[in-house]
């Protein structure tokens, strides 16, 4: 493994940590299926910057971005659920983004294609997920007073908004970090599976946050392991998205 | 305590509260009656300054508000105890640790109860914890939305019982939302009747005449009076 992979590794494990979080208050917040969706938010932008030669991600970023504003949006300005909001807008992009990616690139933009991490895109990655995980941290109390009951939040003071738009602005830093090796279409998985799998056996908030986590890490350096070693495919996301749906079901395991 | 002034709610052309106008004094108990859709819960969030609405809502300098909804929609199958619950709101008041535990012997939540997953609380086991998230931050002013509208007899008892001493051993101010009028009379220093071109503001024993009830409901009501009252 030399260094461009082993720093993919480490961002990737990072990535899994705030992935495992992310999905937690997801999971909570009923928008898991929702969430899946809102990962292919970048998919117009990443066809763009591939017809225009650019950085994928700033494609990715800046449609993301967009569409992330305009769900909101649509939830705060028409009153309509978030999983609506959200599937309006991903039939567009998802429509956009077929007819102007390449067709040679349009693989990539769904699996992923990243096989190693320059120096710069490593701290890049690494700071956009700090950032996720230290707004989560802020922010746990209000997401969990306010996925709990909006009511009970506002009375507590919370402006339940802006905790919403801040939970989908911190979810698409994520699907960001994630795209690079996961695609569009698997970059939520991750936020998906742990969370899922540590909703089985957690009891507690911090015991969910902490196995998310843990499940999610497991899975990003089982399948890294597992690809470099054994499998040698072209893109990691789907060993890892396996090895996660294993541990899922492995979860079944506990004793009611 | 509460002083509200040509207070009207409407959602996009619907018109839910008009011109209301009423006050509620410190240490006082206030219940909210009227046929469904009359605006109840609607009042209470305009109370709370979760909607829009137009004329004046003052409360009091020092007015601290808890507030206990009618239902909580949330998905209570979600891995927390109530006291992560609790714990959010501590956290967020930044409160001191003991607050938690004295205020959940004061409604009866037991410390196993404080650390059953939400999920496995009954319905009034329930309720007390969402009365205990209220009382968190020692507020000053109790806004109950039909507390026992999902409760068996026995529990409804227990609640009621609470708010009687949360009353008049703390001498909390209270607004109450109740369908019940036996709980009204029993309870309530004042009561607020809404409903279509009904609005209507005394005591209890005063307001709420035969004529009156048949008007706001549309049909006669039925209610026990307790002879004992408030």
């Amino acid at each position: 493994m030399h260094q461009g992979q082993a720093l993919l590794l480490l961002l990737a494990l990072f990535f899994g940590v705030a992935a495992g979080l992310v999905g937690c208050f997801a999971l909570m917040k009923r928008m898991v299926l929702a969430s899946d969706v809102l990962s292919h938010l970048a998919l117009p932008g990443l066809g763009i910057a591939y017809l225009l030669k650019i950085n994928p991600l700033i494609g990715g970023a800046a449609s993301l971005l967009l569409g992330t504003l305009l769900v909101w949006r649509l939830q705060k300005g028409t009153g309509l659920a978030s999983d609506a909001a959200i599937g309006v807008v991903f039939a567009a992009s998802l429509a956009i983004g077929a007819i102007v990616t390449p067709k040679e690139d349009l693989v990539d933009a769904l699996f992923g294609e990243l096989q190693q991490v320059s120096i710069l895109g490593f701290f890049v990655g690494l700071a956009a997920t700090l950032l996720v995980i230290f707004s989560l941290f802020v922010l746990k109390d209000r997401l969990t007073i306010s996925i709990f009951s909006r009511e009970l939040a506002a009375s507590c003071g919370v402006k339940v908004d802006l905790v919403d738009l801040y939970f989908l602005l911190i979810f698409s830093v994520t699907i960001l970090v994630g795209l690079r090796f996961m695609g569009t279409l698997l970059a939520s998985a991750l936020i998906i599976l742990p969370a899922s799998t540590a909703r089985h056996v957690a009891d507690r908030l911090w015991s969910f946050l902490l196995l998310s986590s843990a499940a999610s890490l497991t899975a990003v350096l089982a399948g890294f392991l597992l690809n470099t070693f054994v499998l040698k495919i072209s893109t990691v996301g789907p060993t890892i998205v396996i090895i996660s749906a294993l541990l899922f079901g492995l979860s079944f395991l506990k004793p009611a | 305590m509460l002083s509200v002034r040509n207070l009207s709610v409407a959602f996009g052309t619907r018109v839910i509260i008009h011109d209301l106008s009423f006050e509620v004094t410190a240490g006082k108990s206030l219940a909210v009656i009227g046929p469904n859709g009359a605006g109840k819960t609607v009042l209470l969030s305009a109370l709370l300054n979760l909607i829009p609405y137009g004329g004046e809502i003052h409360w009091s300098p020092g007015a601290r508000l808890g507030y206990v909804p009618q239902k909580v929609a949330a998905d209570r199958q979600v891995p927390l105890q109530a006291r992560d619950l609790m714990q959010t709101k501590s956290s967020l008041l930044k409160l001191p640790a003991t607050d938690l535990d004295e205020v959940s012997h004061e409604v009866g939540l037991t410390p196993e109860l404080l650390n059953t997953h939400i999920g496995k609380l009954s319905g009034g086991q329930f309720q007390k914890a969402l009365i205990a998230f209220a009382l968190l931050g020692r507020p000053n002013v109790l806004l109950f939305d039909e507390p026992t509208a999902s409760l068996d007899e026995l529990s409804e008892e227990r609640i009621y019982e609470l708010l009687h001493n949360l009353q008049t051993n703390k001498r909390m101010t209270v607004i109450l939302v109740s369908h019940d009028l036996s709980v009204v009379y029993r309870y309530a220093d004042m009561v607020l009747c809404l409903g279509k071109g009904h609005a209507c503001l005394g005591p209890p024993r005063e307001v709420l005449t035969p004529k009156m009830l048949e008007d706001l409901y549309g049909a006669p009501a039925k209610y026990h009076l307790h002879a004992e009252g408030h």
